[in-house]
């Protein structure tokens, strides 16, 4: 879809995957007051920073009462100093029933997330730092030695991805640099998931479900044509994704 | 120590009940001291296969309950006496399967018996992760099309990540996979995934093929595990998986169209 559109004139609009970094805001009570007066702390410590961000209300390790939870106060005060309450994560049912209500939207919860999270309020909590992605230098790459299931997914939320196996239909694989698969593809691969367009996927053979590189993706339906089952590396040249044999490479 | 052998398979109806009882008579008959744990409970099967349903007094559920003692649920195998059966419950729901219940059960009986064959239920949830738990090794239960293909690697998945072995991380679940339901003459016309497709798809090591037969279907309805049918081709081939099982090198058979038995058996309705 992503790719294809370009080639048509006049669309109104266009759907991407978008992966964004978001802070979080864990809750573990709520008290109308003391919210307020704890969220104007944080801020004052980077007015900058804080200002006219998007914020999701985590609700994993809430601990107060759910008829306490009164999301449109907590929108209020956060909207009194310009931060956007987007949506919950996590949380039971009745909980999530009242966020609908108040309009929020829904996100599940997760451990892997939980993990992307605290490294996001850490940044959030230096004021030093101006911008909440930080480069890193030479990230981890994690090496995946036996096959990925369906119904398995893997993650490598910093660096380059190595499966020595294939990744079977039903499976999923996320990185944010590259992806080397050194077997079939025969599930999902998304590279570049915080949106490196230099990111790549290679695999021995391929036979993905889908395939995406910073959020412009192709499913299997469109990979039929060029290089299917057989060894190949995809990359992102001028918003289109373009899988070329590997032994040309 | 006792050898703990899940058979498993995600998808329904590809034959986890019918190998349970083959392997294990297989193994009794090896003189290997041998129980067969039903773990399907609310649809219990297996003693129907086992011809002992009209002995079930007390079952597995009153077992992890405290009802009954192992000794009093244990059903003892008329044709091979190493063989027991512990039933399931027709009447409970799966969620009587406790992990502590179902690990003092297993540790009970890793005493006294040499193999513990436990009969999954389908499916992936709580019966299905129960079943293969305490697990050593896995027997993979596979019918030659898409669909039970794509549901074993899924459960190969759990097999890693949700079994005992893999919590502890202790070396994995050792998994074998197990061909049901082959018919070589449907492979040939392509209405049928191959031995070789489905092994390069799972990437496991190959147990056993065992072929298509009539010969099964009677068997089962006749409460006779399918093993003890010395002459039909199913039952060889489960007795040659039995010996790989044990680490025997066997020639795998009934892999191709052997053009003279075939037709003269479905002519003879096996």
């Amino acid at each position: 879809m992503s790719d294809t559109a370009t080639a048509k004139a006049q669309q109104v609009f266009q759907l991407k995957s978008a992966s964004v970094s978001m802070t979080a805001l864990e809750l573990y009570y709520f008290d109308n007051d003391e919210f307020e007066e704890t969220l104007k702390n944080k801020i004052s410590q980077a007015p900058g920073f804080f200002r006219d961000i998007p914020l999701i209300v985590s609700l994993e390790k809430y601990e107060g009462l759910d008829s306490e939870l009164d999301f449109f106060k907590i929108i209020g005060a956060c909207r009194r100093n310009n931060i956007h309450v987007i949506g919950v994560r996590g949380g039971n049912d009745d909980q999530r029933r009242l966020a609908r209500g108040a309009s929020l939207a829904l996100m599940p919860g997760g451990a892997q997330r939980d993990r992307e999270h605290e490294t996001s309020v850490e940044v959030s909590e230096a004021p030093a730092a101006p911008a909440p992605q930080v480069a890193k230098e030479a990230a981890e790459t994690k090496i995946i030695s036996h096959p990925v299931r369906s119904g398995q997914q893997i993650h490598a939320p910093d660096g380059d991805l190595v499966v020595l196996g294939p990744v079977q239909a039903g499976a999923e694989v996320l990185a944010a640099g590259s992806i080397h698969v050194y077997g079939p593809l025969r599930g999902r691969a998304l590279a570049g998931i915080h949106g490196a367009e230099s990111a790549r996927i290679f695999c021995q053979s391929l036979e993905a479900e889908l395939v995406s590189i910073a959020g412009h993706y192709k499913i299997s339906e469109d990979l039929q044509d060029n290089g299917w089952k057989s060894a190949v590396q995809i990359q992102l040249r001028d918003d289109l994704l373009v899988v070329a044999p590997l032994d040309k490479a | 120590m006792a050898r703990i052998i899940v058979v498993t398979s995600g998808k329904g109806g590809v034959g986890k009940t019918t190998t349970s009882a083959s392997i294990s008579t297989g193994l009794a008959k090896r003189g290997h001291k041998t129980v067969v744990v039903d773990f399907d409970v609310g649809l219990r099967n297996l003693d129907l296969i086992m011809n002992c349903e009209r002995r079930v007094v007390y079952d597995f559920v009153n077992v992890i309950q405290g009802d009954a003692t192992l000794n009093q649920a244990l059903i003892r195998d008329k044709r091979v006496d190493t063989l027991y059966i512990l039933p399931t419950s027709q009447t409970r729901e799966k969620e009587a399967l406790t992990k502590e219940g179902v690990e003092k059960v297993i540790n009970e009986l890793s005493e006294t018996f040499d193999y513990i064959i436990c009969d999954s239920p389908a499916g992936i949830e709580h019966g299905a992760q129960m079943a293969l738990y305490y697990a050593d090794e896995a027997v993979v239960v596979t019918n030659p099309e898409v669909s039970s293909v794509r549901d074993s690697d899924r459960i190969l998945g759990i097999l890693q990540s949700k079994s005992r072995r893999a919590e502890m991380g202790e070396d994995p679940v050792k998994e074998h996979l197990l061909l049901t339901r082959y018919n070589p003459d449907r492979v040939e016309r392509g209405e049928m995934l191959s031995v070789a497709d489905v092994e390069e798809i799972l990437a496991i090591p190959l147990l056993g093929v065992i072929p298509e037969s009539q010969v099964v279907l009677n068997a089962s309805n006749q409460g006779l595990p399918v093993i003890l049918e010395t002459e039909s081709d199913a039952g060889q081939a489960y007795d040659d998986a039995v010996a790989r099982l044990l680490g025997e090198e066997r020639e795998h058979r009934f892999m191709t169209n052997q053009k003279k038995g075939f037709f003269s058996r479905m002519f003879k309705g096996g």
